[in-house]
């Protein structure tokens, strides 16, 4: 039998709700970033993503390893490109070398040695990324053993990081990268008010997460509105078991950044001061997370599905002086876009679901083109599930398909950008990737054709360049070592049957 | 009247299809009340019978489909709609669902799929609780879905034998009498057998022989039936009424088969993930399987031959397929239209992608004489698309359920609607 929901979303909690199989799913999380490039560009706070400490300059920590696979070049000529800057080019190549994109025009000249791919019209596109993803942190097959995405035993566990979770073996990711998945968001669930660090990574074959760790992108913190925290916890009889009681356990928190923050600050004062024999001031792994978001180097993903709540947080953010990036899931959205424009917070949103939970009741398919709507505003489109990100071209195609029967078309060169730029804002990578632009890292796919078709199907994938998937090519085996070798993935014979 | 008296009427119904006569037809199930004259000219006419017909018009009176052909005359003062060459289909099946049984996921007060009183009930007929006037089932019927099949759930502190289900229209005519046995297996369900899938087969085993045996002299303890419980299995196993077994590993499927020929049932597999790895023996036993095609991860132990083809190679070595969604949120069965093409993406001929979401599942069902294809005499339930009724990028039309044009609006669209000037005007805040 088969109750699962491949959406997982109500799993975090669901280990009290759902009857059977559960363990695996997180439900839902938000994120959103600036608009302005200078909020959304990495600035330093990439390379900042672990701080020790407000003081100390900071070392990064369980550094990336990935490198960039060295390549020939590649030349992709006669293509559609949908550039995920909002405009399509017709019968264009794109020279992709050293892991960058190199040149865009035609009649480009393939250097020595290139691959050359003749498009023939197929369409090009960024790499697909999706802002929200439990890959890794609750991985197929959803056993017990492989909970690791909510770690529920307290209402704020900032001191958890979701890449400590990942399970590079997961066979989601090679799933995902068929659906052209370049990047994606790794966060912990949302049964806590603040869940824990998210983990930006590049869907590469790795035994290793740091092998996977998208270099110099910022940390988010996953925070959680609604009715998540308030179930989990006021189960257990503490706060928070109410909405009134989400706010004041934020609030609360914050109030201990501000003041831990302010011990440093202090210290490194005197310090510079030349103060001598100074202790500094304990260090809180909590709090380090906290005070990084208050510095502007850790990226707020608040997941957060009704419009008076996610005003609440606005709110709060103006009161403790941070910003959230990106409001996750966001299904009423559309009753603030106008709100959530003007104080260019992202909201990353599904296409169809609805109905699931009360506070997701008044989610419509439309959500995401009245978001668009509103000068200034930054739609995504998430998963939250292993199903969806393989197929976030098709989320955007029914969105599009909304459009229609409101009478509006939607331009497959708009439509992309819920899928690449948009997304690269919210992760704070989009100075790097996200868009087809000489300079950016050469994360493209190709596709059979529009790919916002339910037929479509990629034909090429590259990350930095390297041809990470060939459909043209014979089928390998499976890249997680867990589907190696298991008898299942082969037809039965007949003769065993009784 | 019997639950497997009624399926025994499917059965004679499917045989029947092809040869369906307006005499038949007009002895199907009683219509409803509202039934529209119209006159769609000019479509793709997709009737699951036989090939597409470009260029054909489908008149439509007083909620019947009474012609279909090109260049029909318009009876006067008709409603006439031009679909400029696009298609037409039967209306799509939302799936094996808990549409009407079921408002908020999370909210127990609000579901009713599934029992919990600790006891093997075949006898829980879950369309009681069925609901017309949920808000899943004005969205659903708006995009299309014009028919689910009702389908208990094996809840924690419930059973594996889930209970009874019943097709259902999206119209006004509401429960169809048919009904269908649904019965849990897989590791999923180990909490409802003591811990064994073994354990699974061993109480199904019981409860034939109770039910075969009423007279059986037992002690209340030892029973797994009520005599209401006797009776309605004993119903489904003299009448080879339909039974439903949600199974996904390859190995309990052959249970299952086996199963199945021991003692006479009649059988389909829901889920089959794994169906694909002994789909000779599916196809030998004629046995259908309704499953997800979107299903490709190894999301337990049961599932770990999960593949995007398994749709097309079932149908390859001849099994019969329909599609329901995994997911049983309300909201899961939006996405019927998307599966199949999905499936069609990796395999499946196009014309087999629309059939498992039309015509075959009321085939399966035994609701054939209703839905899932367009012929003279029968109640018209059909959909005007914008495009491919597979393409995700497509939208319904115009729809007519049961005889009746719907309307296109719903809870969504008036949220919509109440919001989308807002934003236009810079006022949502």
């Amino acid at each position: 039998m088969s109750t699962q929901n491949p959406r997982n979303r109500c799993l975090t909690l669901a280990v009290a709700l759902c009857s059977t199989l559960l363990g695996v799913s997180a439900c839902s999380t938000t994120g959103a970033v600036a608009k302005s490039d200078a909020g959304a560009t990495k600035s330093a706070a990439g390379t900042r993503a672990a701080p020790s400490s407000p003081a100390s300059t900071p070392t990064p920590v369980y550094p990336s390893t990935y490198k960039a696979v060295e390549t020939p070049p590649t030349l992709i000529r006669n293509a559609t490109l949908l550039t995920g800057t909002g405009a399509r080019l017709d019968a264009t190549d794109l020279l992709l070398r050293d892991g960058k994109i190199a040149a865009i025009g035609t009649s480009l000249a393939a250097p020595t040695g290139a691959r050359i791919i003749d498009a023939n019209g197929r369409w090009v596109t960024p790499g697909i990324i999706d802002v929200h993803s439990h890959l890794g942190v609750y991985p197929s097959p959803g056993v017990e053993a492989h909970s690791d995405g909510n770690e529920a035993t307290a209402p704020s566990t900032a001191q958890v990081w979701a890449e400590h979770s990942v399970w590079p073996q997961d066979p989601g990711f090679e799933a995902a990268l068929a659906g052209g998945i370049t990047t994606l968001q790794v966060l912990p669930g949302s049964a806590n008010l603040f869940g824990g660090r998210s983990v930006v990574l590049k869907n590469v074959s790795s035994v290793t997460y740091q092998g996977m760790k998208f270099p110099d992108a910022p940390q988010g913190l996953k925070m959680a509105c609604g009715e998540n925290p308030k179930r989990v916890y006021g189960n257990r009889r503490q706060l928070p078991s109410t909405r009134m009681g989400n706010v004041a356990g934020w609030r609360a928190q914050w109030i201990e950044a501000q003041e831990y923050q302010r011990d440093w600050r202090q210290y490194e004062a005197r310090l510079a001061a030349g103060a001598k024999d100074l202790r500094p001031p304990k260090r809180d792994l909590r709090l380090e997370t906290l005070a990084g978001v208050l510095r502007g180097e850790i990226l707020i993903q608040h997941h957060c599905y009704r419009a008076d709540e996610m005003a609440i947080v606005l709110d709060m953010a103006r009161e403790f002086g941070y910003k959230v990036t990106a409001f996750h899931h966001a299904t009423e959205a559309y009753k603030i876009a106008n709100l959530l424009a003007e104080n260019n917070v992202c909201a990353a949103m599904w296409a169809d679901w609805w109905g699931f939970k009360m506070e997701s009741y008044d989610a419509i398919p439309e959500n995401l083109l009245l978001v668009d709507a509103a000068p200034g505003s930054c739609a995504i489109v998430h998963s939250d599930s292993s199903e969806g990100i393989q197929r976030l071209n098709q989320e955007a195609g029914k969105i599009m398909a909304s459009a229609l029967r409101m009478g509006q078309q939607i331009k497959p060169e708009h439509a992309i950008t819920w899928l690449t730029r948009n997304a690269a804002r919210a992760l704070g990578i989009d100075s790097v990737t996200g868009t087809l632009e000489v300079g950016k890292n050469a994360d493209v796919v190709v596709w059979n054709r529009d790919p916002f078709s339910v037929y479509a199907l990629t034909d090429q994938v590259f990350i930095d360049g390297n041809l990470r998937l060939d459909r043209s090519r014979p089928r390998g085996a499976p890249e997680s070592d867990f589907l190696l070798g298991q008898p299942a993935t082969v037809a039965a014979t007949s003769e065993t049957a009784p | 009247m019997t639950y497997a008296t009624l399926n025994r009427s499917m059965v004679r119904s499917i045989a029947g299809l092809a040869a369906s006569t307006l005499v038949a037809v007009l002895g199907a199930a009683g219509m409803a009340n509202a039934a529209d004259t119209l006159l769609i000219r000019n479509a793709t006419v997709h009737t699951l019978t036989s090939e597409a017909r470009a260029g054909t018009d489908v008149l439509i009176r007083e909620g019947r489909i009474v012609e279909i052909g090109r260049g029909l005359s318009a009876p006067n003062g008709v409603r006439v709609i031009d679909a400029q060459g696009r298609p037409v289909t039967p209306g799509i099946f939302a799936g094996l669902s808990r549409i009407g049984l079921e408002e908020i996921g999370l909210e127990s007060t609000t579901g009713d799929h599934a029992q919990r009183l600790g006891q093997m009930r075949p006898e829980f007929d879950v369309s009681l609780a069925y609901n017309p006037a949920a808000m899943s089932v004005g969205v659903h019927r708006s995009n299309g879905l014009t028919f689910t099949v009702l389908t208990p759930g094996a809840a924690s502190g419930g059973s594996l034998v889930a209970g009874l289900g019943a097709p259902v229209s999206f119209g006004e005519s509401g429960i169809l009498p048919q009904r269908i046995l649904f019965v849990d297996l897989g590791g999923d369900a180990n909490d409802l057998s003591g811990g064994s899938r073994a354990a699974q087969f061993m109480l199904l085993r019981q409860a034939i022989v109770e039910a075969r045996a009423p007279n059986l002299v037992m002690v209340h303890d030892e029973r797994l039936l009520s005599p209401s419980g006797r009776q309605v299995l004993l119903d489904f196993l003299k009448n080879q009424g339909l039974i439903v077994f949600d199974v996904d590993r390859a190995a309990d499927i052959r249970n299952v088969i086996r199963l199945v020929r021991e003692e006479k049932l009649r059988a389909v597999i829901r889920g089959g993930s794994e169906a694909w790895r002994i789909a000779g023996e599916l196809a030998a036993a004629q046995i259908p399987v309704i499953l997800d095609p979107l299903v490709n991860l190894p999301d337990s132990f049961d599932d770990l031959g999960a593949t995007l083809e398994n749709a097309a190679r079932l149908r390859k070595a001849g099994v019969t397929v329909a599609i329901s969604m995994r997911g049983s949120e309300v909201d899961d069965a939006g996405k019927a239209r998307q599966a199949a093409g999905n499936a069609v993406a990796h395999g499946m001929p196009w014309a087999d992608g629309l059939a498992a979401i039309t015509r075959v599942p009321a085939e399966i069902f035994g609701i054939a004489d209703r839905f899932g294809s367009l012929a003279i005499g029968r109640p018209a339930d059909l959909v005007m698309w914008s495009g491919d009724p597979l393409e995700v990028s497509s939208a319904a039309l115009l729809v007519v359920s049961n005889g009746t044009v719907q309307s296109l609006e719903s809870r969504h669209t008036a949220l919509r609607d109440r919001y989308v000037e807002r934003v236009r005007s810079g006022a949502a805040r």
